[in-house]
């Protein structure tokens, strides 16, 4: 919406939203974080020859990349997905991490926070240690045991943590979440123990790993990040009327209770999604929501949106550094989110400090 | 224009009676001020009003119960100002009073012009236009103060209810805030409901005033008739002192071990 003009020579409206400019930098950021997972990696592939190849795919557009087939194969089928997965799971945690902030009113809330983690963690957990690791037939049920895992541990939180006669909400939803995560890490735990053989694949599970067979885990993926992205970004104006506290945010027409389950199911549901996919990788779900804000604005409207974007890149770019590092073996993307996101936060936690 | 009609209104909390069968007409356009000592429930009856606690007896806007009205709709009837309103941190003037649009936009819809037409004019009729780009947490208090009114006005009810609008307020800025409010009652024809905790400002500009103490109505009536030093003495349990003067009486208190 533009600025509203004005006829006397007092200031002009110029309301929270998304510039331009702060789009640009986060399709920008995708673009090249992008390109750059397609052209690193062991084979060495030109980036213009990567740049043909994918215009070549356009329609109405035929062009010769010059790459043979062994490499053309290498760009679309290993590292096209994993570029696109990242996108989506980095997207989906940011956005998510970022709505839980603005649905709970708490900075240090992570997608995490009503027990997905743990439940994701439980279910992988049983999946391996009874030796459906390895695969029954086409499917991979450590996903699938993951989600399962992730969605009754959520709902669970949602259950004990909503029930009628207690008086903030708010915190018995995010106690709720610590006993259920307790109950399931615990369940875990003894699993785990008892088949400890398996505690290597657990591990691994755990520091989460960006790994795809071709394009089945961006098409598992991909319909949840989706929809969970576009209901939560719909409900952005919502978020800003929470900030002002569940009462208030009532008084101004707001039915609270609603908005707060549609996000926290969109939220919850896109994250188990994620998470089943590509193990618990910490710290995307806190740090981009909280730099776009220090660096962007504090409103959802221009938080969630510019989240999807720096979610997605920043762990596409997570992601290249944790397969680059030691080549040929390959470092939990989980390492590098908080070993590369936590000095890169501080910095602009205390540049937007001393610019204020 | 919309009044607001109570009707043995009870609103419990556990085993606390906040507020045991009040009774209670505002009439389209009246100001009414609720006054009474701290636990009244001077809050507790805006908040039933308001729709945010749940009470049981009958309470009316205009034609239509609160009860089982959907929120959106009842936010467009009656606007409530708490008395220590959240001001989010680093948002602009702009952004907070187009909340108080909330009510006019659908789930999924982002505002129209007329959305920030009626923010306009709201930071207008509170001479606030110039604050607009300015952050909430930086303005002072009387400041803030006209901001959050005009959050209310943004959206657009006929009925204003304003919990303890001038505690936080100097003296000057109680006095600008209240001709104010009473301007803006002509001006857009509302019903104002106001709980005050300075009786003699509630004097001066409540058409009436109504007393509750422990949940239920005690004294109601013009200033003249609720602000004597007996009811007062009765019940706030303070030495005071009323003096009878042409803008309404003042309320003055004494020093209970003085002379």
């Amino acid at each position: 919406m533009a600025p509203i003009a004005d006829d006397e020579n007092d200031a002009s409206m110029s309301p929270a939203g998304l510039n331009p400019w702060c789009l640009l930098s986060g399709v920008l950021a995708v673009v090249i974080v992008g390109l750059a997972g397609l052209v690193f990696g062991p084979a060495s592939i030109g980036v213009w020859d990567v740049l043909v190849e994918l215009a070549d795919r356009l329609p109405l557009v035929d062009t010769e990349s010059g790459l043979g087939d062994t490499r053309t194969a290498i760009v679309w089928e290993i590292r096209l997905p994993r570029v696109v997965l990242g996108l989506l799971v980095g997207a989906m945690l940011a956005t998510a991490g970022g709505a839980y902030q603005g649905v709970f009113r708490n900075p240090l809330a992570d997608p995490y926070l009503l027990g997905v983690a743990a439940g994701a963690g439980f279910g992988a957990t049983v999946a391996i240690a009874s030796g459906f690791g390895d695969g029954i037939g086409m499917l991979d049920p450590v996903p699938m045991f993951a989600f399962v895992g992730a969605l009754v541990a959520v709902v669970t939180t949602y259950l004990v943590g909503s029930t009628r006669g207690s008086q903030d909400r708010i915190i018995s939803l995010v106690l709720a979440g610590v006993a259920v995560a307790s109950f399931f890490t615990a369940l875990q735990t003894f699993v785990q123990q008892r088949q400890s053989e398996t505690i290597r694949q657990v591990y691994f599970f755990v520091l989460g790993q960006l790994r795809t067979a071709g394009w089945d885990e961006v098409k598992l993926l991909a319909p949840y990040t989706v929809v969970c992205i576009l209901v939560i970004l719909a409900a952005r104006r919502r978020i800003d009327v929470l900030s002002v506290g569940d009462d208030e945010a009532g008084a101004l027409g707001l039915d609270v209770r609603r908005v707060r389950l549609v996000l926290v199911i969109a939220a919850s549901l896109g994250t188990a999604a994620a998470v089943s996919v590509s193990g618990l990788i910490g710290f995307v779900g806190i740090i981009v929501p909280h730099a776009v804000r220090l660096l962007f604005g504090s409103s959802y409207r221009v938080i969630l949106p510019l989240s999807v974007l720096f979610g997605g890149s920043f762990l596409v770019a997570a992601d290249l550094f944790a397969r680059m590092a030691l080549e040929p073996a390959e470092m939990p993307i989980g390492v590098i989110t908080a070993f590369l996101g936590a000095p890169f936060f501080v910095i602009v936690l205390r540049t937007s400090r001393n610019s204020k | 224009m919309t009044g607001i009609i109570c009707h043995g209104v009870f609103v419990t909390f556990g085993d606390f009676k906040a507020l045991r069968g009040v009774d209670l007409i505002v009439p389209p356009g009246g100001w009414f001020a609720v006054v009474g000592p701290n636990g009244a429930g001077k809050s507790t009856l805006l908040r039933a009003i308001g729709g945010l606690v749940a009470a049981s007896g009958r309470i009316d806007l205009g034609d239509h119960p609160v009860a089982g009205m959907p929120r959106r709709e009842l936010a467009r009837m009656v606007a409530l100002v708490t008395q220590d309103p959240v001001i989010p941190p680093g948002m602009k003037v702009v952004d907070y009073v187009l909340l108080g649009r909330t009510a006019h936009l659908g789930f999924f819809e982002s505002e129209k012009r007329s959305d920030f037409i009626a923010v306009e004019k709201a930071l207008r009729d509170l001479d606030a236009m110039q604050l607009v780009n300015r952050a909430v947490d930086s303005l002072s208090g009387g400041e803030r103060q006209r901001i959050v009114i005009a959050r209310a006005l943004a959206q657009e009810s006929r009925v204003l209810l304003l919990d303890e609008p001038t505690t936080a307020l100097d003296v000057g800025y109680q006095q600008e805030m209240l001709e104010l409010v009473d301007r803006l009652r002509a001006e857009r024809n509302l019903t104002v409901l106001a709980t005050m905790h300075d009786l003699t400002l509630a004097g001066q500009y409540a058409d009436w005033l109504v007393m509750l103490n422990a949940g239920e109505v005690v004294v109601s009536g013009c200033a003249g008739e609720v602000l004597t030093e007996e009811v007062v003495d009765r019940y706030y349990g303070a030495k005071v002192k009323v003096i009878s003067d042409n803008s309404g009486p003042i309320v003055v208190p004494v020093r209970r071990d003085g002379t």
